[in-house]
């Protein structure tokens, strides 16, 4: 099958320092790709590369398709939702005015109602607050705010910068878990970012090791797990 | 009692105008971190549109309508032609440039219209209104009523249609924005279209009062920047009600302090920037912004 997403030699530069040496990889269509690494690594620069929000060269293709130099609105059309680091919340608006602005560059609106529904069956918590500042939520009602808002806009690919960061293990494992269903149900491809190796690799089917910008290692999530030098750098056992 | 009834209603009147100014200030400075200085010169600009739509005998409100619309259209060309090239530029360049346009726009305003006086006719009956013992400008009150119904739409724009919730989001959170696909600057683009139309509208309501002339509104300006200050910059509502609370203490200041009268009224709105920006720097319903550095 195609990748959905593909990057070549992909490099990234926050003014004069570049934190992307070069990086490839793909998302199969369907799959859960993870990529992993130590702070610092370049993770969070991959995903804003992906969808232009730092500076790039180097190829990155959607569904066949060149999108690097397209603009971060654009991409974001095409059906890539990120989810980003921080979760992005709009802190003074209502949760479902986030959920709202979620839909708005889709293209499809018929079904935005059942896609309400959807969400909110995904997330209950979010239905009981959907009135409230999404500012006042806690650190994982916002990080589920995120992926909510993301799957508002129907997208063919998600993007989730380190879900787990700042939460109960609890509360990740039911983020993880949602995840999971929306790749399944929906048939929606992942791309993940995340220190947590050992929650990433249980989730995905593919994924990269990040060291300093480069990929040092990569395969099928289940090999990676057993391999040695993964499991006492990034697994602690 | 019924001169006291009197000035609070003028009072408002003027307030109203101050008020659709503060919040264009407000809207612009929320969207970009921008005070946009030119606002009122922006204001009067259309209001001499507005005059030669009626010297060319359309009547009172399709000339209104035009001005508002054409209001609209300048405001967002200027966001796109002039403020779009500086829009990363350090504060000071784009205070300066919007200063630059504040100039730009009387001088061509003079150029076109002349530097002299000209009466604007107000829309509303001359006839005063007799409540009781009480008597009112036709026009006090129209103007009341005309800034209520911009409000009023203005409110339901950005609470109810998800373009005004877009262009809330653009404000708040650009990264976010781009991120579910908002093109944030053209929603900059379309703050400055509202906010020169909501000029425009104080422009022509307050013309009938002061007389069209290229600096008409160098002194509501001032109000209305003192208006803004006294709600707080980031408050919408605060613009608004500043907007009223500054009219009306600028009147009852000029009528029960002697010796301030007329010629010293000015003063009232500078003292109460003083002031607020001592006692309270963040306004009535602003909010203290905290950056870290």
């Amino acid at each position: 099958m195609p990748a959905l997403l593909e990057a070549v030699d992909l490099e990234a530069q926050y003014g004069w320092t570049k934190v992307l040496h070069g990086l490839s990889f793909a998302v199969e269509t369907g799959g859960i790709t993870a990529i992993l690494g130590a702070n610092g690594a370049g993770k969070t620069t991959t995903l804003r590369a992906v969808c232009r929000m730092v500076k790039t060269s180097g190829q990155v293709r959607f569904d066949g398709r060149r999108i690097d130099g397209k603009a971060t609105e654009d991409i974001v059309r095409l059906g890539i939702a990120h989810t980003p680091e921080g979760r992005g919340t709009f802190v003074d608006l209502t949760v479902e005015e986030n959920l709202r602005l979620g839909a708005y560059a889709r293209r499809e609106k018929s079904s935005v109602a059942q896609d309400y529904d959807k969400v909110y069956e995904f997330f209950p918590v979010l239905a009981q607050r959907r009135r409230q500042q999404a500012g006042t939520l806690s650190g994982g009602e916002q990080q589920m705010l995120a992926v909510a808002r993301a799957l508002m806009s129907h997208p063919r690919l998600l993007l989730l910068d380190e879900p787990s960061l700042g939460l109960a293990p609890l509360v990740v494992r039911e983020i993880f878990r949602i995840v999971r269903t929306i790749n399944r149900q929906e048939g929606v491809s992942v791309l993940l970012v995340e220190q947590n190796a050992a929650m990433a690799l249980d989730l995905a089917d593919h994924a990269y090791l990040l060291e300093t910008g480069r990929v040092v290692m990569s395969g099928p999530a289940a090999e990676l797990k057993k391999n040695d030098a993964i499991r006492r750098s990034y697994l602690g056992y | 009692m019924d001169i006291f009834i009197q000035q609070v209603v003028s009072g408002l009147a003027t307030g109203g105008i101050y008020a659709s100014l503060a919040l264009a200030l407000v809207m612009i400075y929320q969207a970009t971190d921008v005070v946009n200085f030119a606002q009122g010169n922006m204001a009067m600009f259309s209001t001499y549109l507005a005059w030669s739509l009626l010297e060319a005998g359309l009547p009172y409100w399709v000339a209104f309508a035009i001005t508002v619309v054409v209001a609209f259209v300048g405001g967002l060309m200027i966001e796109r032609v002039v403020i779009r090239p500086v829009e990363g530029a350090p504060i000071l360049t784009i205070v300066i440039v919007t200063l630059g346009l504040l100039v730009i726009l009387t001088s061509v305003a003079g150029w076109i219209y002349s530097y002299i006086q000209k009466p604007f006719p107000s829309p509303f009956p001359e006839k005063p209104i007799r409540v009781g013992q009480i008597v009112f400008g036709a026009h006090d009150l129209g103007a009341i009523g005309v800034t209520l119904v911009m409000l009023i739409l203005l409110f339901l724009f950005f609470r109810y249609t998800t373009l005004g919730l877009a262009m809330r989001a653009a404000a708040q959170n650009p990264v976010s924005s781009r991120l579910c696909g908002i093109r944030v600057s053209w929603m900059l683009g379309l703050g400055w279209g509202l906010a020169a139309a909501f000029g425009a509208v104080a422009g022509m309501m307050v013309a009938p009062v002061v007389f069209l002339d290229p600096n008409m509104m160098g002194g509501v300006q001032l109000y209305a920047f003192a208006a803004a200050t006294v709600g707080g910059f980031t408050s919408p509502l605060g613009a608004v009600v500043g907007g009223f609370l500054v009219g009306v203490t600028e009147n009852l200041v000029g009528t029960y302090v002697s010796f301030i009268g007329t010629e010293l009224k000015l003063t009232v709105a500078l003292a109460m920037i003083i002031v607020v920006l001592l006692v309270r720097p963040a306004g009535l319903f602003g909010r203290t912004i905290i950056r870290r550095v």
